[in-house]
């Protein structure tokens, strides 16, 4: 029933995206919606059958009944495949053990067994928490040419910002010769964009010495690449150019989100030769009514759009009722803004319900912060909730 | 109770010669992102059908683009979904000879065999020029109970699209609901219009097409059916949803314009479990510009919107270029309205490109279509 994967994919999604508050409460942060139709997940699952690559392991923890059911069996996707295809892989009960995933490297390590099935020659190791379109098989082409041990996809990031990530230092041929985990000082703006490629026999034996170690924290970028480093394997930096975006703070994913906007938008998903793909909700097409007024904004099926809508992303089934006013919002999906109610630069999740007359959040040139609203919270009528509030539930 | 359904994508062919020049009347486009087999596919599906065949006749290449496997209907099965009925014609029959059926009876002749092998004791049977989203469950629960051997489907009131000289099947039916003529005219008042869903069980359509193979008929209708009433027991459903008929290119268009009532979008795409399917096409969400100025128009994912839109239908990755102004139009799939066109009643085939400043204007009774992939 297997058959021999050049290259198998591994995605981490167990992460509880705590930085995203309300948001992931209920839902594993790469289950929470992104730009109307998607899902954060969508992006990676997307890359890699656009790359390729059929068969990826998704690592789940952290309240993973959305996500799995999201997933479900990878149609969406063209992960439904006969061998290989896309699998859950949530941590078990073992003969001597059970454990949950430590780490990083410590869930990898958990799931040898899956990689091996496959008897695969590399292993991509993926985040699911990122915005970006990226086409794996040229990064494993530039690891095959440089006979590496273990490539690391980077981005120019800019020097001020070097410091929130893990920054790469390579030699002119790209080869890393130092690795810093969020340095005060960095000495390159080459930051890891937490896309690993591994020759797997490295990637098995790292892992194994590294579970060894119990003083390990099991993870990538603090115990597995400086290991490896120190070892002398041959590490090379992929220099990635496009569009990357870290979304687990609620100001990067609602930054992200503006980036679908405009003439020319910064993130283009209308790139037939690339799509990113996402479960369908098979709801009819939008309406925009007789007094509707809607500019800059990325709108979805099932939209039924009375009001003034501006700079605006709307997931599916939005309702915005007449003389209701949005503008600088995040709506995820099946809201009803009420008619009369005002909504300013906010991030609201899905179901829900602004009464008739409330007002949301103030206009971003004077709000102290982004106003979040969980999913299915009923504000009443004429409600006002203040700028930069974070709510779970009312 | 089960069913299986059986779908005749090409019957009505003829009625919008202008949309069905490249496809089959089941592949017209409508609504934004469905073609006219979403509607009876979508009812049969959300009423548990999950055996399909469909009877095609040729130009069917469009048909099949959009059914691909069946996936996006649940229709992808191990037992079941879709089964297509291409013509039969043997490689012994005589290359020049017109093999193909000609009519109704002549179709369900070649699904013969696939009417066999089903062992479903039902048998729903819809054409593709109707729009609606019909519970078929309720019609076979009433049809078994009722004990008739057929039951029409009709509809007498709200007739979107049909025009007053249009000729259809139109019945009459006493107060038990048993139908007492059936006949082709002009709609009138006391009259009924068959919409073109019937159901009766399975065993009774194989002996129907057998003794009609036997004695050379060739006209379901005028041969079986009408001959048959007083002796068969037929009954008619009267149907009270939303219900709009495709019977010519003004009909298609009043039709599509329907859809701008709230009315309308809700008893055809808004009812609880029963969402109508289709091709699943990976868009991104549609992106209005700054410029855009949208009003009382049904839009699909995909497009770019930089101009003004106002009463119209936009199907998917439709783009309407800065200073364009598209008017009570319609737009199908890709088509591309370059900056400061202007377009009123218009009908845009798929990938139509409309120049730089180009005004075009048609009128409600008569639209002007612009076929398939031309350039304005």
């Amino acid at each position: 029933m297997f058959k021999k994967k050049e290259c198998v994919a591994m995605l981490l999604a167990g992460g509880q995206g705590s930085r995203l508050y309300a948001l992931t409460t209920k839902t594993a942060k790469p289950a929470v919606s992104f730009g109307g139709k998607y899902r954060i997940i969508d992006f990676t699952l997307s890359n890699c059958i656009n790359s390729g690559i059929d068969t990826v392991g998704v690592l789940t923890q952290y309240q993973p009944l959305v996500l799995n059911e999201y997933i479900g069996n990878g149609q969406p996707w063209d992960l439904d495949r006969i061998w290989g295809g896309v699998k859950i892989l949530p941590p078990y009960q073992g003969q001597k053990s059970a454990d949950w995933y430590k780490g990083t490297a410590n869930a990898i390590y958990q799931n040898l067994a899956f990689i091996n099935r496959y008897d695969t020659e590399y292993v991509l190791i993926l985040s699911g928490d990122h915005i970006y379109k990226m086409d794996y098989a040229k990064m494993l082409e530039y690891h095959k040419a440089k006979g590496a041990d273990c490539t690391i996809a980077v981005i120019d990031v800019p020097i001020e910002e070097a410091s929130r990530f893990g920054i790469m230092s390579t030699n002119e041929d790209g080869s890393i010769y130092k690795f810093t985990e969020k340095p005060k000082n960095p000495d390159s703006t080459n930051a890891s964009m937490g896309i690993y490629i591994f020759t797997r026999e490295k990637l098995q034996k790292y892992l194994v010495e590294d579970e060894a170690d119990p003083n390990s924290s099991n993870d990538f970028g603090k115990n597995i690449i400086p290991n490896m480093l120190a070892a002398g394997e041959k590490m090379f930096a992929y220099p990635f150019e496009g569009y990357w975006k870290d979304v687990g703070t609620i100001n990067s994913l609602w930054e992200a989100n503006m980036d679908l906007l405009g003439t020319d938008p910064v993130l283009d998903l209308n790139d037939p030769n690339f799509k990113i793909y996402s479960r369908n909700q098979s709801n009819g097409p939008q309406f925009i009514g007789e007094n509707a007024k809607i500019v800059n904004s990325y709108v979805t099926d099932g939209c039924e759009i009375y009001g003034t809508v501006k700079n605006c992303v709307l997931g599916s089934g939005v309702k915005v009722m007449p003389g209701a006013y949005v503008k600088d919002c995040v709506l995820m999906g099946d809201t009803v803004i009420g008619s009369g109610a005002t909504v300013n630069y906010s991030i609201i999740d899905t179901g829900v319900e602004i009464g008739a007359g409330a007002i949301v959040g103030v206009s971003k040139d004077k709000a102290k912060g982004i106003t979040v609203l969980g999913e299915d919270i009923e504000v009443p009528n004429g409600t006002v909730i203040e700028d930069g509030a974070i709510i779970s539930e009312l | 109770m089960t069913a299986v359904g059986l779908i005749f994508s090409n019957i009505h062919d003829n009625s919008v010669p202008e949309l069905t020049r490249m496809r089959t009347i089941g592949s017209v486009p409508f609504g934004g992102r469905y073609r006219l087999i979403d509607f009876a596919l979508s009812s049969m599906v959300n009423s548990g059908i999950s055996k399909i065949g469909l009877v095609t006749h040729n130009n069917y290449q469009s048909l099949l683009d959009h059914l691909g496997n069946g996936k996006d209907w649940d229709l992808a099965r191990r037992s079941g979904g879709i089964k297509l009925l291409p013509p039969f014609v043997t490689a012994f029959d005589n290359a020049g000879a017109n093999k193909f059926y000609t009519s109704r009876l002549e179709a369900l002749m070649g699904t013969v065999n696939f009417l066999n092998r089903c062992n479903e004791d039902y048998i729903v049977m819809s054409d593709c020029d109707v729009i609606c989203n019909i519970d078929l469950n309720d019609v076979i629960e009433r049809h078994a109970a009722s004990g008739a051997d057929i039951t029409f489907v009709t509809k007498s009131t709200d007739l979107t699209g049909v025009s007053e000289n249009e000729i259809l099947t139109l019945i009459k039916s006493d107060e038990n609901d048993n139908v007492t003529d059936i006949f082709e005219d002009h709609v009138s008042e006391d009259t009924q219009v068959y919409i073109n869903i019937m159901v009766m069980k399975r065993q009774y359509l194989l002996n129907v097409v057998e003794t009609a193979i036997s004695r050379g008929h060739n006209s379901f209708l005028r041969d079986i059916i009408m001959k048959n009433i007083g002796k068969a027991a037929y009954k008619v459903y009267k149907y009270d949803g939303w219900y709009a008929h495709i019977g010519s290119l003004e009909g298609y268009f009043e039709c599509s314009m329907k859809l701008l009532e709230a009315d309308a979008r809700e008893r055809l795409f808004g009812i609880k479990n029963r969402p109508v399917l289709t091709k699943v096409r990976n868009s991104a969400p549609t992106r209005y510009c700054d410029g855009a100025k949208v009003t009382n128009s049904v839009v699909a994912e995909g497009c770019v919107i930089e101009g003004k839109v106002e009463n119209s239908i936009i199907f998917r990755g439709v783009h309407v270029g800065k200073g364009a102004v598209v008017k009570n139009s319609i737009l199908f799939q890709d088509s591309y309205v370059c900056p400061n066109a202007e377009l009123n009643c218009v009908i845009a085939d798929k990938n139509v490109m409309i120049k730089d400043g180009r005004v075009l204007s048609g009128h409600k009774t008569m639209p002007f279509y612009i076929g398939k992939k031309m350039s304005v």
